[in-house]
């Protein structure tokens, strides 16, 4: 039988904001534990919460971001159950009025069409404590550093039918909260987790099967495999006549393993009611107005310019546009060289390359966009080729140079573009390979275009690479055609 | 000293007849020596006490100061003060010293005000009796058999026994005025976030509203200008300006428009308490006002929408007692669970875990929209009632409950009959309007006070409608026989 799975996201996106959404503690990453927990946080007696207008704001633009309608009266409410991390016992959050309505994200497919992702709404919320069962024996550390931690929780429609459209979807996400400057993006910190609801039903069949919720991916890679496992999962127990329990699922990407955690039966009530201590939030239409004034432009906006102005293709500009330091890179090395189609090959290309494999942020690329472009702008000029660009690549990379016009001089790269220096090159490789001129010129013409190539490698190895391809090949010709 | 009230010993700093720290002193002296037959104070700070008056004394001769510098006074003990002993009257939080101050504490620690110490209250400031404390029941100086009323009822009781002249209180749904009424002394429970709640230990947040309790109005009114404001760390306060509550205290009620409300005076009403109440109003009319009957048809509703609302909030604003990061933990909890349940059962006592329950219950899946949501509609009936016959009237009128201080356990094995004590009360809190009670005669030798009811933000216009009563009156002067020390 042929199974389709069905999938729907539950993101939690952490705010960059520089305190908490109920109190003035610091939000940063990494301090020791429980010394970002003010009295608030910590749940203390008699304390009380102010909401984070700033928070509201984030909200807000992520709202506008997506094409959703904002909510202009919306309300928290307390969601209760017990756990040592939660030190109120219950979470401030929104669930009948949140703050973010309908919206929509779109994404790009493999086979290159677009897809869009209903936004069912976006709720604002606070994260809880962490607690840590590794380091204590026979105990567990509470850290309530990040209790209080302004989040939107963003609910998807079940819209995406495998695993790859969600990693799609949730790189598109990353994308526009990191373009609006909402959310820092380091999902290895935790700034962004992934819980993916998953179930499957024969293909064409249209009531849903049960799903199950796994829980807190942090990783493009791991939210895939835990997909897809999932999937498996229930396509071989619907197969071998068992049935899906709905349940809430742990994924551990380093071992690669699932397990469940909870299932519907042991879930809490928790008694959701308007929290007492906060007032509905009112949004006038002049925050509104102020927050449109500040969007940026989002990346399906970059995409839409990048093919209109620069003439990118689709696909560049779909991956250019999709993050906010690689955009705002591409565009400096456009506007160096003047050649925004070269400037999109050597990003994606030697750069891309280079950062890949030795794992660096294009943010701390040893060659900046100004390098690049100067780079590129030696190859428009017949400065060098296009093959000796990358060995001044490479050199720029190894820091062998402040800029390609050094590097170039510096080892000699230059292109020799002399007639008489080529001829004299050409007429010595010729001289030495007096068999082959032979065979080329009692060859018939159809195969000499092919045979060409080795006087042409021949030259620009005596050349050291540095002889004018388009000149040795021009000149080549005359004198073999004689 | 002790007999004087809060403007006169104020008065008699400011011409140096006394200094803070001799008032201090025979305050605590008075404490001491009289307090263990009424357990009005849970905690004394006599050291920090002292240190402050000495501070305040410098403050006075410095020429910086205000009407209540130097004044001692009691706190309820579920104001967070930082550094003592702030128990909610709870085994949970025996252990608890506050690590930081409650907004209405530090505004009178900053006008140089004296804390003689925390006062005894209804555990988390659930009940009417003052029964409900770990610490023991507070007893009724007027009669020790007696009940003071709750949950404010240290704060009440240390008044009228002259331990201190002036307290601060909460009222949730009664627990300053009825205490107040039941010991003979002056309270005003203000406007729904005219008064900061941060720092207050929170019983039912959409409720709970402090206030001063004193003896005379004129004292309340003193104290009220330090407590009202705004506050940016309690969301529900409200920025609008603070009026001099004295200012007004003096104008004359010539054609006030008393209303009252017909359901307050139906049966159930105790007729020695009616006969008081009516006998106070006849003062009214003397004085120049107009009496026209009222009705609040929705009042007979409050009772059971508070008793929905109110502990469904506390179900909630109290899951922080959970034995983890402060307060009780039981002893040798096997694991997580058993260490909510032991902490939580052995830590809050009984009429604190039937309200858990009862709230618990409110919220659940299921029936939240029968009672939750039922109950939020009642109470929007409510306050349209009031807004309704507050629009016809300056001021409502009528008893602060339907009986004078009853004896010490008898209503404790029936908690509706406990319950119907709010019945006069409550409504105000639903509505979030101010009211207030002064001392207007007694029932068998037990004080009865009257309660007056005002619009949104009108606490001068009570204190001024108390003060005019106080002055043609000496309720509020008499006090109990055997305080002598």
């Amino acid at each position: 039988m042929a199974w389709e799975a069905v999938i729907g996201l539950e993101i939690h996106v952490q705010l960059a904001t520089k305190t908490k959404i109920f109190s003035g503690a610091s939000t940063a990453f990494g301090a020791a534990p429980n010394t970002q927990a003010c009295a608030v946080d910590l749940g203390l007696p008699g304390v009380l919460p102010v909401l984070n207008a700033e928070a509201v704001n984030m909200a807000i633009k992520f709202g506008l971001g997506i094409d959703a309608e904002i909510n202009k009266i919306n309300a928290f409410e307390r969601k209760n159950y017990f756990y040592p991390d939660l030190p109120k016992g219950y979470q401030t959050t929104q669930l009948e009025r949140p703050i973010v309505g309908a919206g929509h994200v779109d994404i790009m497919l493999d086979d290159g069409s677009s897809k869009s992702v209903r936004i069912h709404h976006a709720h604002l919320e606070e994260d809880a404590g962490k607690s840590l069962h590794e380091d204590f024996q026979g105990m567990s550390g509470i850290d309530l550093n990040r209790a209080g931690t302004p989040l939107i929780e963003i609910v998807t429609e079940p819209d995406m039918s495998n695993a790859k459209e969600a990693v799609a979807f949730a790189k598109k996400l990353h994308s526009i909260v990191t373009t609006l400057g909402i959310c820092d993006g380091e999902m290895s910190q935790g700034s962004m987790r992934f819980d993916v609801n998953v179930s499957v039903r024969p293909k064409g069949e249209s009531k849903l099967g049960t799903r199950t919720e796994t829980k807190n991916l942090n990783s493009f890679r791991f939210m895939e495999r835990a997909i897809n496992k999932e999937i498996e999962r229930q396509i071989d127990l619907i197969e071998d006549g068992g049935t899906v329990i709905q349940e809430t699922r742990l994924y551990n990407g380093d071992t690669d393993e699932a397990r469940s955690m909870r299932s519907k039966e042991e879930a809490n009530d928790y008694r959701y009611f308007p929290c007492p201590d906060l007032l509905p939030v009112v949004i006038e239409d002049s925050l509104l107005d102020k927050l449109r004034g500040e969007m940026p432009e989002m990346p399906d906006a970059k995409k839409a310019r990048f093919i209109r102005d620069l003439g990118l293709g689709e696909y560049d500009a779909e991956i250019l546009s999709g993050d906010q330091t690689t955009a705002a890179y591409f565009e400096a090395t456009a506007k160096t060289s003047g050649d925004a189609k070269l400037a999109a090959n050597w990003v994606m290309g030697e750069l891309s390359k280079s950062l890949n494999q030795n794992e660096i942020a294009i943010s701390n690329s040893p060659v900046t966009a100004e390098m690049l472009g100067g780079l590129i702008l030696r190859i428009k000029d017949n400065t060098i080729s296009g093959k000796i660009a990358k060995q001044v690549f490479e050199a720029l990379w190894n820091g062998e140079g402040k800029d390609a016009d050094e590097v170039i001089e510096k080892k000699g790269l230059k292109q020799v573009t002399d007639t008489g220096a080529i001829e004299t090159m050409i007429d010595e490789v010729l001289a030495a390979n007096a068999q082959q001129v032979d065979n080329y010129r009692a060859a018939p013409v159809e195969k000499r275009g092919k045979m060409i190539g080795f006087f042409v490698g021949q030259c620009m190895k005596a050349s050291k690479g540095k002889a004018n391809p388009g000149m040795v090949n021009q000149i080549l010709k005359k004198k073999l055609e004689g | 000293m002790h007999e004087k009230t809060l403007a006169e010993q104020s008065k008699a700093l400011a011409a140096g007849e006394i200094s803070s720290v001799e008032l201090t002193q025979h305050y605590l002296g008075r404490i001491e020596t009289l307090d263990p037959q009424f357990n009005s104070y849970i905690t004394v700070t006599g050291d920090q006490a002292l240190e402050a008056a000495r501070q305040a004394d410098a403050r006075r001769a410095a020429g910086d100061f205000n009407a209540l510098t130097g004044i001692p006074l009691a706190h309820k003990d579920l104001f967070c003060t930082e550094g003592v002993r702030t128990s909610c009257g709870s085994k949970i939080l025996d252990n608890f010293i506050a690590p930081y101050e409650s907004t209405v504490t530090a505004n009178f620690r900053d006008a140089g005000a004296i804390m003689l110490g925390k006062t005894n209250m209804d555990e988390f400031a659930m009940g009417s009796s003052n029964e409900n404390s770990f610490y023991g029941a507070v007893k009724n100086p007027w009669d020790i058999k007696a009940i003071p009323g709750g949950s404010s009822g240290g704060s009440a009781a240390c008044i009228a026994a002259q331990l201190a002249a002036g307290a601060t209180g909460t009222d949730t749904g009664g627990s300053i005025r009825q205490p107040a009424s039941m010991c003979g002394i002056t309270g005003i429970k203000p406007t729904y976030g005219r008064v900061s709640r941060w720092g207050m230990i929170a019983y039912a947040s959409s409720l709970d509203q402090a206030g001063p309790m004193t003896r005379t109005a004129e004292d309340a009114a003193m104290m009220l200008n330090v407590m009202a404001g705004f506050d940016p760390k309690d969301s529900t306060c409200i920025n609008k300006e603070v009026p001099d509550y004295t200012a007004d205290l003096d104008k004359p009620l010539d054609g006030l428009k008393i209303g009252l409300p017909k359901e307050f005076f139906a049966e159930g009403l105790d007729s020695g308490v009616e006969q008081v109440v009516r006998d106070a109003i006849r003062e009214y009319e003397k004085l120049g006002a107009t009496i026209k009957e009222v009705s609040l048809p929705n009042a007979a509703l409050s009772l059971p929408a508070y008793y929905v609302i109110a502990p469904a909030e506390a179900s909630t604003n109290l899951s922080r007692f959970d034995g983890v990061r402060f307060g009780y933990r039981c002893e040798n909890p096997k694991n997580l669970e058993d260490l909510y349940k032991r902490s939580r059962s052995e830590g809050f006592g009984e009429e604190v875990q039937r309200r858990i329950l009862v709230g618990t219950y409110a919220l659940s899946s299921g029936y939240y929209d029968a009672y939750y949501r039922k109950a939020q509609q009642i109470r929007r009936l409510v306050r349209e009632d009031f807004t309704k016959a507050l629009s016809e009237v300056d001021v409502l009128m009528g008893p602060n409950a339907p009986t004078p201080a009853f004896d010490l356990g008898a209503n404790t094995k029936d908690p509706v009959s406990m319950y119907l004590q709010d019945i006069y009360t409550i409504s105000l809190n639903l509505a979030g309007l101010p009211g207030m009670s002064v001392p207007a005669g007694f029932v068998n030798g037990r004080p009865v006070g009257l309660q007056i009811i005002g619009r949104d933000f009108d606490e001068a216009r009570l204190l001024n409608i108390g003060h005019k009563f106080q002055q043609v009156t000496d309720w509020h002067l008499q006090s109990p026989t055997g305080l002598t020390a």
